[in-house]
């Protein structure tokens, strides 16, 4: 099976999808897109979080054939063209929200998200309910927050 | 293994008329797992997400009817005063990048006795349309669950919509987990207060083989209540309504919790729900 999609701004073609595949291993094993993480599998951890037609979505969760002509963002969609953080990818450096750096990519992504919906800086419960689907092992949820807060100070809304 | 994107209704029927086999995905909340963890691998996927009458919702005589492939997100954003207790058990789904995708059509097809959605809309009254090529039939929700991960729909039917009143009074869900985001519930529980009907519907959710509704203790409130003059419940109504929920159960142990520890936790939720339903009528009786 063929997949075209439109990926960061790009036409992309994957072949010989098998159709059980999911979106995130062609991402990550096609199209070599190894931004998005692949952990659980399952929808629970977040750390495969793309755009896909402009919602947040595990990755790990599209079956291949349904990205047939959409439009996806990854992790590596929202930096600059010159390679230049984004005003939350910054944030998250800065406030120290980095430490094994697994869920990093996809907690950038549902923050980006986050921020984009909020017309004014979102309240602590509501940083934490939207983050509710990205699993941190490493538990370095206060310095996420820390960025989170910051990120939204800059405007990244 | 075969993927199947029909265009439109009609196809997708013919799809699953000439595939019996074939799973429906929709958001792949579900499926996906399924197909990750290698648990199964069906002859086809049948994917039903270009089909955009599945994705619209309005109203259709005294019913609201809501396309299979609503999410629970668009539930949450443009259903949440029509169907404020299916919006409330929607607001409890997974994360939101899981309502994003979910949606109540896949909970239905999945089945599961552990589904958020199915509590409300046991409460409600809700239909489940189911369709064919041979045609459509409505099937009452309470009878459309036969056991776990089970139910009426035949193999070459699809779940086309469902359909349920708007709120004519107050609604309410709850859920236990071990965690507010992100869980299968250990139980769960739904009321809804029909003001015009003068009786109380209700869903059990995660508590039996299927969920279910808990009719006796639908019955007592209906003599218990007092619809035009509502004064407080007392303790005495409300203590005997969460026995007769939790004798309606029939939980079993498992992974996340005991059957006496789900029988005592739905005898609190449905306390507790009944005491806020029935205050916020007390507040403002008619809708």
């Amino acid at each position: 099976m063929r997949v075209t999609c439109t990926i960061n701004g790009e036409l992309r073609q994957a072949d010989d999808v098998w159709p059980g595949e999911s979106l995130l291993y062609i991402l990550r094993e096609r199209l070599g897109l190894p931004g998005s993480k692949n952990a659980c599998e399952q929808g629970e951890c977040g750390s495969c979080t793309v755009y896909l037609d402009g919602l947040a979505v595990c990755a790990c969760l599209v079956a291949a054939g349904q990205a047939e002509g959409a439009v996806i963002t990854t992790v590596e969609g929202l930096t600059g063209p010159d390679g230049a953080l984004n005003t939350v990818q910054q944030a998250f450096v800065e406030a120290g929200a980095v430490q094994c750096g697994f869920c990093t990519p996809g907690l950038v992504v549902a923050v980006h998200d986050l921020l984009a919906r909020s017309e004014t800086p979102p309240s602590d419960p509501d940083i934490r309910e939207a983050l509710a689907g990205n699993l941190c092992r490493c538990t370095g949820y206060e310095k996420i927050m820390d960025a989170v807060r910051l990120a939204a100070s800059r405007g990244a809304q | 293994m075969e993927f199947l994107r029909p265009a439109s209704w009609d196809e997708a029927l013919a799809a699953k008329c000439a595939h019996p086999g074939a799973v429906p995905i929709a958001g792949g909340t579900d499926v996906m797992v399924e197909l990750n963890f290698d648990r199964g691998r069906p002859e086809a996927l049948l994917d039903l997400t270009r089909i955009s009458a599945l994705r619209e919702w309005g109203l259709d005589g005294t019913h609201m009817r809501v396309g299979a492939g609503v999410t629970y997100q668009r539930i949450i954003s443009e259903l949440g005063s029509v169907l404020p207790g299916l919006a409330m058990a929607s607001r409890s789904v997974g994360s939101p990048q899981i309502r994003n995708r979910g949606t109540v059509g896949g909970n239905l097809g999945s089945a599961s006795p552990a589904g958020d959605a199915h509590p409300p809309l046991l409460a409600g009254d809700a239909i489940v349309e189911l369709a064919s090529v041979r045609g459509v039939r409505q099937v009452p929700v309470v009878d459309f669950f036969t056991g776990p991960k089970r139910s009426v729909a035949e193999p070459d039917e699809l779940i086309s919509a469902f359909l349920l009143a708007p709120a004519r009074g107050p609604e309410q869900f709850s859920k236990v987990g071990t965690r507010n985001a992100m869980v299968i519930s250990v139980c769960s529980f739904a009321i809804a207060l029909h003001p015009l009907q003068r009786k109380v519907g209700t869903g059990i959710g995660s508590a039996a083989p299927t969920p279910r509704r808990a009719f006796e203790a639908e019955r007592l409130l209906a003599g218990e209540l007092s619809w035009d003059h509502p004064i407080a419940l007392t303790d005495a109504v409300e203590r005997r309504f969460g026995e007769l929920v939790a004798a309606a159960a029939s939980p079993i142990d498992d992974v996340r919790g005991t059957a006496a520890y789900r029988r005592h936790a739905l005898s609190v939720l449905a306390r507790r729900t009944l005491r806020w339903a029935w205050d916020a009528y007390r507040t403002e009786p008619a809708r």
